[in-house]
């Protein structure tokens, strides 16, 4: 009886419906300093004092620290795992506070209170100079000679350029008769907005730190603590509880390494630190903006022949995750549409605005609208439909990458195509808006992407796992790749009842919040890895524990263990099925039997040395009122293939999830900054348009099962997967149903009104010139 | 936790006056969407606060005796959408409202906060305007009523005299407002819930009995202006005219003779231009149908 497959309830899920789950705030001990950070409010500069007095004057304040006070150590922040190869370490660029501002939110100082109102009086109390420096808010501008420069180390501010070089595109496109077909297309910053903002506290133990934080990745957080304060690494202690969300923001070492060391600064007394969603838009991570300037070649035949793609990232303040984001967008191109002939080029590069990090697709969101705005352009000019032009030039069955190893065993993008084209009546619908006049018009549009499954080969890729058989006959597991919200721990119980033989999916317990002394290392959840990574280590510890519960029934049976195995929960003798005890009833005898007592555990890691493609697309309808300037999404379907699903329920709720942020991305969301001073304009949810249940159809999530062959469970990539395509299937909707194609983000009736009078489709006459007043 | 030095909770309104006149300085708070938001701000850090919140004398809808709609200050605004008399008698009041922030904002929010908080983007404010709302104040010399169009000074600032014990006690439609009129409020926003207005606009119609001429026509914007606003130019064109689609355009571009949106990263001025003129035609249309009349 397998309980992979099954639309199961999340193990987790009683206790979040009704709040009993404890998150980091819950967990907070009485008596907690709290700590709050001074922002600066330049977008560049040199703090050259910070005076103390009146914050230190008020009553409650214990403690002012200032960027005077830090360490000098600079540390990275990116969550990747550590590379034994300096060539490959992620940048040490900032400091726990920092004198040479950066951005418009930079840390400067801190005060430690013993209540948030005097914590708050005390930031607010604070005064700082400073010596203004000239900033710069665009990456391209940033390259120029003479711009505002931000890191020493960094001309330019290039963070890092890379080319990729296939064919000779130069002689390609020498060829007669080749149609061009050239676009510019902006992606905007936009924040993850994951429900619980991050926090974290800190306190010390028999000389060592302890965090508790509100984290994704507990062992990697160690590592950039321990680093930050210049301690051993095992001085450090990370504990995760439950989090409300991450979406890559929280890949990242945000406040854990300032609060540890406040921690230190008070007598090791417990500090917090919580960040207000204003910090959390600005101070926290940001999804990168980047431009991309795609010329594509096509023969009249519809095939293209020559592609060149130049993408420029901002990275803002600070390296973060850097240049891994536009690496892995340039990647997608040539996987994407393979062609002959290509020439890709990517910078990163630094400006005076928030950093930007980790974010649910990680350069493909970004790339998925280029590409795919490109493509949609291309059949356009060239007099094919969209979805048939794709169908023609799209990553065939059988396509081999060399660098990552993947193969497209199946024919998926097409059969992806196919099911979402028949389930929203695709063809049908592209007839019945052939030729729309009027205010009201409906269009479809379609988008496609590919995603890899975890981070080999370009970083470690690793599972550790622990299991134990408890006395009752049921599993605890324990594994370093965490729950954030995603539903993982119930995955890893259904997988871990199959590969041990137990009943049910509720017989496996799996311990959630990881301790970085206690748990197995683990490298934690991002880039779509948990499910495909731990299911190696899974099947390996499981067979372990197999092994020594079957040795053990062998003593008590006299059968040979390879004769005997386990079966819902029970040992059976293979040849005929006899049962000769349940687990429960061995558990109990191996722990209390006077002569040979055993505490049965299996420990494993394995490392994975494999990825694999995930495929999708979505299909999006829109209604777009003209005059109002504002396109609706009607119908939305998301096809994914992320080989067998683990748990339908889990997976359609992680494809909505992905739709919702990818609707956002699409038509409303944006980060914005003052151009004469580079301060945010509206890091708040009100201003900051997320969008709501009100801006969106039913979210229709399917799936095409290709079992994956490289994991034991036949299962691949599908947490972020879902957020790749949307945004590029809602522009070309709103392009099918006015003929305007939109090259920039989000599609919100700004956009919109400034399209439509440039397409001809809103001409007010007073605002010609002259007539201004009527 | 909130920067407050002080919370006064008054028992009814005679309690709210005396505990004005004794602090002077405190800030009045009724369901405090907004003033606690402007609080965790910083903007009144550190404040004494007057709580009227549990005043239920300030609570409800009736018809006076004149039968003018009366709604107490604390009315919510998720009361004020569901209550009968307003469905009855000022349906787009109720409309209005209803597309305030979320429910929850809805079921904690006051119209006397909406209007005392002073901004033009409120959504009862342009149609409290197009139905020529009464304000009624009550202070230690007694009652003071106001047209809305008064109340409101500036951004931000409305006529209550704190050196009177003054709070707002009930908004007022006349009943010379509401009869015979239909009217259809239009929320531009950039989002379809959790917003707050880019622009509001709010029309009201009386049609003759045979329907075949507008006697009677109010348009009011919110964030056309620093304060919601009238566009009598509009009003002139509708006011005796048969409703023809080219006096509604005619109407529509009238707008454009008295609103002055300005530009701010939220919306360009050209962009809230735009709409203004789009939500006219759209307003008028609808409230002229809604009276039962044919767009000839």
């Amino acid at each position: 009886m397998s309980e992979v497959g099954k639309r199961q309830a999340r193990v987790d899920g009683y206790d979040k419906a009704t709040g009993r789950t404890k998150y980091y705030e819950d967990r907070i001990p009485a008596g907690t300093l709290y700590a709050r950070i001074r922002h600066a409010e330049k977008a560049h500069a040199i703090v050259t004092a910070v005076h103390t007095g009146k914050a230190s004057a008020i009553p409650g304040v214990v403690r002012v620290l200032t960027c005077f006070d830090v360490p000098d150590i600079p540390f990275p922040t990116a969550g990747h795992p550590w590379s034994m190869d300096p060539g490959h370490q992620d940048v040490a660029d900032r400091k726990l506070l920092n004198t040479h501002v950066r951005y418009w939110g930079d840390d400067v100082a801190v005060v430690i209170a013993e209540n948030e109102v005097a914590a708050i009086q005390g930031v607010r109390a604070l005064e700082i100079e400073y010596e203004e420096l000239p900033f710069v808010l665009d990456q391209q501008e940033a390259m120029q000679d003479g711009a505002p420069l931000l890191h020493e180390a960094f001309p330019n501010n290039i963070l890092k350029h890379t080319s990729s070089r296939s064919g000779d595109y130069a002689a390609a496109i020498r060829e007669p008769g080749l149609i061009k077909v050239e676009g510019w297309y902006e992606t905007p910053t936009v924040q993850h907005a994951h429900i619980e903002n991050h926090g974290c506290f800190a306190w010390m133990e028999n000389g060592r730190i302890i965090v508790v934080s509100s984290t994704q990745i507990p062992h990697i957080i160690r590592r950039v603590v321990a680093q930050a304060l210049g301690r051993p690494w095992a001085d450090v202690e990370i504990i995760k509880p439950y989090i409300g969300g991450g979406f890559g923001n929280k890949q990242d070492a945000l406040y854990e390494p300032l609060c540890a060391w406040c921690s230190t600064q008070v007598g090791g007394r417990p500090v917090r630190i919580d960040c207000s969603r204003e910090e959390t838009f600005v101070s926290n991570r940001v999804r990168h903006a980047i431009r991309f300037h795609i010329t594509t070649w096509l023969r009249p035949n519809a095939t293209i022949t020559a592609r060149k793609i130049e993408l420029w990232s901002n990275q803002g303040a600070y390296a973060s995750h850097g240049h891994s984001i536009a690496a892995k967008a340039m990647g997608s191109f040539g996987q994407h549409y393979p062609c002959p002939n290509m020439e890709c080029d990517s910078w990163t590069v630094f400006t005076n605005r928030p950093a930007a990090g980790a974010m649910r697709g990680y350069g493909m969101p970004q790339a998925s609208f280029a590409d795919e705005s490109n493509i949609d352009d291309c059949a356009r000019t060239i007099g094919m439909d969209p979805m048939e032009f794709r169908r023609l030039n799209i990553m065939p069955q059988g396509f081999h990458d060399n660098f990552s190893g993947n193969t497209n065993y199946y024919d998926t993008f097409r059969e992806c195509m196919a099911k979402g084209a028949a389930l929203i009546d695709y063809e049908g619908k592209r007839k019945a808006y052939a030729d729309q006049t009027g205010n009201l018009r409906r269009g479809i549009g379609v988008a496609t992407f590919w995603y890899n499954t975890g981070v080999y080969p370009i970083s470690l890729e690793t599972s550790s796992n622990r299991m134990l058989l408890n006395l009752d006959g049921t599993v605890t597991m324990q594994c370093g790749e965490t729950e954030i919200g995603q539903g993982a721990d119930t995955a890893y119980a259904q997988m871990t009842a199959d590969a041990v033989g137990l009943r049910s999916y509720r017989d496996v317990r799996v311990v959630s919040c990881q301790d970085t002394d206690i748990t197995p290392t683990g490298l934690g959840a991002y880039a779509s890895r948990q499910t495909y990574m731990a299911g190696f280590s899974i099947r390996q510890t499981a067979e372990l524990l197999k092994e020594k519960i079957l040795n053990y029934a062998a003593e008590l049976t006299r059968l040979a263990p390879d004769s005997m195995e386990i079966r819902d929960g029970a040992i059976v003798r293979r040849e005929d099925g006899e049962v000769m005890m349940d687990l429960k009833e061995l558990a109990m005898t191996a722990q209390y039997n006077p002569v040979h007592a055993e505490h049965i555990t299996a420990e494993s890691t394995y490392t994975i040395r494999s990825n694999a493609y995930s495929f999708g697309c979505t299909f999006a309808e829109v209604e777009v009122d003209i005059a109002m300037c504002k396109a609706q999404v009607i119908r939305i379907i998301n096809v994914h293939d992320c080989g067998k699903v683990i748990n339908p329920a889990l997976a359609e709720a992680q494809v909505h999830g992905g739709m919702s942020m990818a609707i956002g991305y699409g038509l409303s969301e944006q980060l914005l900054f003052d151009q004469k001073t580079g301060r945010p304009l509206n890091n708040n949810l009100l201003d900051y348009k997320l969008s709501t249940f009100m801006d969106h159809p039913r979210l229709e999530g399917c799936f095409i099962e290709n079992p994956e062959p490289t994991s034991p469970f036949g299962t691949k990539a599908l947490g972020e997967p879902p957020a790749c395509s949307g945004a590029p299937a809602i522009r070309n909707a709103i392009l099918n149903a006015t003929g305007v194609a939109i090259d920039r983000l989000p599609l919100n009736p700004h956009v919109l009104y400034a399209e439509f009078c440039k397409a001809g489709l809103i001409h007010d006459v007073w605002q010609e010139e002259g007539k201004q007043d009527v | 936790m909130y920067d407050m030095k002080a919370l006064y909770e008054a028992e009814n309104v005679q309690d709210a006056i005396r505990l004005r006149l004794e602090h002077p300085e405190a800030q009045i708070i009724a369901g405090g969407s907004d003033v606690l938001v402007q609080m965790r701000e910083g903007k009144r850090a550190g404040k004494e606060l007057i709580s009227i919140y549990r005043i239920d004398e300030m609570r409800g809808v009736t018809l006076d005796e004149d039968e003018n709609v009366r709604i107490g200050s604390l009315t919510s605004f998720s009361h004020i959408t569901r209550d009968p008399i307003i469905q009855k008698y000022v349906n787009v009041l109720g409309e209005a409202v209803d597309q305030v922030g979320s429910p929850q904002i809805r079921n904690i929010g006051t119209i006397g906060g909406n209007t005392c908080n002073g901004v033009t983007s409120a959504d009862s404010a342009s149609t409290l305007h197009a139905l020529e709302a009464i304000v009624e104040l009550t202070g230690k010399n007694g009652v003071r009523r106001i047209p809305i169009r008064d109340f409101y000074i500036k951004a931000g600032q409305v006529d209550i005299r704190a050196e009177e014990g003054e709070i707002q006690t009930a908004i007022l439609i006349p009943k010379e407002s509401y009869e015979n009129c239909f009217g259809k409020y239009i929320k531009y926003g950039m989002r379809n819930a959790m917003e707050i207005a880019s622009l509001g606009c709010s029309v009201n119609v009386r049609l003759s009995p045979d329907k075949k001429y507008i006697r009677r026509c109010r348009i009011a914007y919110g964030v056309a202006g620093p304060v919601p606003m009238r566009v009598p130019s509009a009003e002139a064109v509708a006011n005796g005219s048969r409703p023809t689609q080219a006096m509604i355009d005619e109407f529509a571009l009238a707008v454009l003779l008295d609103i002055r949106p300005r530009d701010s990263w939220r919306a360009s001025k050209a962009f809230r231009q735009h709409i203004a003129v789009e939500m006219a035609r759209r307003a008028l249309t609808e409230a002229i149908l809604r009276a039962g009349g044919v767009i000839e």
